[in-house]
């Protein structure tokens, strides 16, 4: 096990930047997940650890090494691919103890760590089959058997679930949690799946752009986005956006400083919310609330038309117009299913975010 | 619909069968001619099958000509080269597939130049390098020549096959601790056997037939190749036919046991190379 430090790591393929310098230290045991869309440089900087890819400039280093020069070989890293890309002509058997028959283990030794890490994961039953003759999720097991048979420094994961239909994907999840709690292996896992990201990770980075944007566990990326895309990152249905302008009311209500402030929304309408101190009065602002969040009540302060009903059997998304604009709101409330045409909504001042021109956060 | 139908097949089979009719009939004269004696070759006119047959050419060809030795000669050159243009291939095939390089534009484009002239205008400056070599007259030069003129093609069929290989078992391979080599010669050559099997199979069967170099290079019998020995049945006034097709029939052997013997990868292979990802 082994703590991982990345510097200032950029990487370029010729002219074109993917990485624009990323800082990040990993813990000895810790459960990292980057997050993303596609193209924002996750996968990149998981082969960079691996050493799939040069790194362009910075440093890796595991467990204190400087690791920018060695083979992947040399690494002592365990990987699991998206592809699983379990050896098509090996056994099961074979393809978990590749790597230890490359480092010439003693042949007993290989014996019980394949046995350990089959009956671990179930693939007893399987071992002398070949990958063809597996089922989905059987290869995605063999895939982390092949990982954890030798006890590397870290576990890189890329995408592992992707490949998997839904029920079997909350399954390995689940599976992939429970393992990581019982080796404690530094882990660095890569998905776009934004309920993997919260559900596994210690602490997650989103990355966009090739920029990370935000470091911090599942809850507070989820409670308090450093930014519009984090906000809009995290959380699903994704949250709802609004244009405005800050605004501070002189009189205020008299109930205290943090009073008297507002946005101005493009109706007119002033949402109060918490005095910020980091933005000028009549900035232009924009203003988040999640959907889960926002309420519906007959005395709310906004009217908004129904455009669609979508029941997803646990809650009701609804989706409206506000402004002419696209909003969402999520509900456990069954009576919103006969919502009318119009429906009146408030939004609760503890739950609103105000991001600031640039898109950061204003606190 | 179903009369439609079965008219579609029948004629759909009836097209191949004709195919298949018009490109074996040669094969079939070769057979018919080599088993027929030489009194009947030109008394009887033209029929399916003699009256009477005979084995006496390929006694003849097996017992009493130099034939044996061309045999010889033509399975050491032919699997030589085979064996020779498949590694070399792989290699470069597998470069080409897995490296970005400098020079690999011009080299592709280079490669794909050697294939555009035709090979009789090369005979002569090829003639004159291999011969202040002691290459000429020599199974060795032969393989070198056939080797030069097979191995960009080669490289492109076993580029072809690497490409349907997934990276990521090279890169898997290479985080359990196996080297680029390794990783190539334990996980990815296992995988492309059948692209092994076809370009040996391609490589054989080209060098097997080659006739124009082997006769501008050999002279005298000792290092002909069963193309230039079957030229020693056409002399200045006659062609004995039975005698030549009987040693076509018994050039045709090799190659038959060939093919069966990779067969069952070159199938695979086809289908592999061309659709798999």
């Amino acid at each position: 096990m082994a703590s991982i430090d990345i510097e200032s790591v950029r990487k370029s393929y010729g002219p074109f930047p993917v990485l624009h310098g990323v800082d990040l230290t990993i813990k000895d045991g810790e459960f990292i997940v980057l997050v993303g869309p596609s193209g924002c440089g996750k996968s990149t900087l998981l082969r960079m650890i691996a050493g799939l890819e040069e790194v362009t400039s910075g440093e890796i280093r595991i467990s204190g090494n400087r690791v920018n020069d060695l083979a992947p070989k040399d690494r002592d890293i365990a990987m699991v691919f998206q592809s699983y890309a379990l050896y098509p002509h090996m056994s099961v058997a074979d393809n978990m103890s590749y790597s230890l028959r490359l480092r010439k283990t003693a042949k007993e030794k290989i014996a019980s760590a394949v046995g350990a890490a089959a009956t671990k994961l179930g693939l007893d039953p399987l071992l002398e089959r070949r990958p063809k003759a597996l089922s989905g999720g059987q290869r995605q097991r063999v895939a982390m058997g092949r990982a954890i048979v030798r006890q590397p420094k870290a576990f890189l994961f890329d995408e592992p679930l992707s490949n998997l239909d839904a029920r079997l994907r909350e399954q390995m999840r689940a599976e992939i949690k429970k393992l990581h709690a019982d080796l404690k292996a530094t882990s660095i896992y890569v998905t776009h799946d934004q309920i993997e990201a919260m559900t596994l990770a210690d602490r997650i980075v989103a990355m966009h752009g090739g920029i990370v944007q935000q470091v911090g566990s599942p809850l507070e990326l989820y409670d308090t986005p450093a930014n519009l895309f984090v906000a809009g990152f995290i959380g699903s249905p994704g949250m709802n956006f609004l244009e405005g302008r800050y605004v501070v009311s002189a009189e205020g209500d008299g109930k205290g400083a943090s009073e008297g402030a507002g946005i101005r929304l493009s109706d007119g309408t002033v949402v109060p919310v918490a005095r910020r101190t980091d933005i000028q009065p009549d900035a232009a602002v924009t203003l988040g609330i999640r959907p889960e969040h926002v309420v519906i009540s007959d005395t709310g302060m906004l009217e908004a038309s129904v455009d669609l009903v979508e029941p997803t059997g646990f809650g009701i998304i609804l989706h409206l117009s506000l402004h002419g604009l696209p909003f969402k709101i999520f509900t456990l409330d069954r009576d919103a299913l006969s919502a009318g045409p119009k429906v009146r909504v408030d939004f609760p001042r503890k739950y609103l975010h105000v991001f600031d021109e640039k898109g950061d956060r204003a606190d | 619909m179903r009369p439609g139908k079965l008219l579609l097949t029948g004629a759909h089979r009836g097209a191949i069968l004709v195919y298949v009719v018009f490109a074996l009939f040669p094969l079939f004269w070769l057979l018919k001619v080599s088993v027929t004696p030489n009194d009947l070759l030109y008394s009887e006119g033209v029929r399916m099958w003699p009256s009477r047959t005979t084995f006496e050419h390929f006694d003849f060809v097996i017992a009493h000509s130099a034939f044996p030795t061309f045999f010889k000669n033509s399975l050491i050159v032919s699997g030589a080269t085979a064996i020779v243009v498949t590694i070399l291939a792989s290699l470069s095939g597998y470069a080409l597939s897995r490296f970005s390089f400098k020079a690999k534009y011009w080299i592709v484009a280079l490669m794909l130049i050697t294939q555009m002239f035709p090979l009789v205008m090369l005979v002569a400056p090829i003639f004159r390098m291999l011969s202040p070599l002691g290459l000429t007259n020599s199974l060795t030069g032969l393989v070198i020549v056939y080797s030069a003129f097979n191995v960009p093609f080669a490289t492109f069929l076993m580029q072809s096959f690497f490409d349907g290989i997934p990276k990521d078992l090279e890169e898997a391979a290479m985080i359990d601790g196996a080297t680029q080599f390794v990783a190539f010669r334990q996980i990815i050559l296992p995988l492309t056997l059948p692209g092994i099997a076809a370009t040996l199979g391609f490589v054989f069967t080209a060098a097997w037939s080659e006739l124009l170099f082997a006769l501008m290079l050999i002279s005298g019998n000792d290092a002909a190749t069963f193309p230039v020995g079957l030229l020693t049945f056409v002399s200045k006034f006659s062609v004995d036919f039975g005698q030549m097709m009987a040693a076509g029939v018994l050039a045709l052997i090799p190659a038959c046991l060939f093919f069966l013997l990779i067969q069952r990868y070159l199938v695979q292979g086809l289908t592999a190379g061309a659709v798999k990802g």
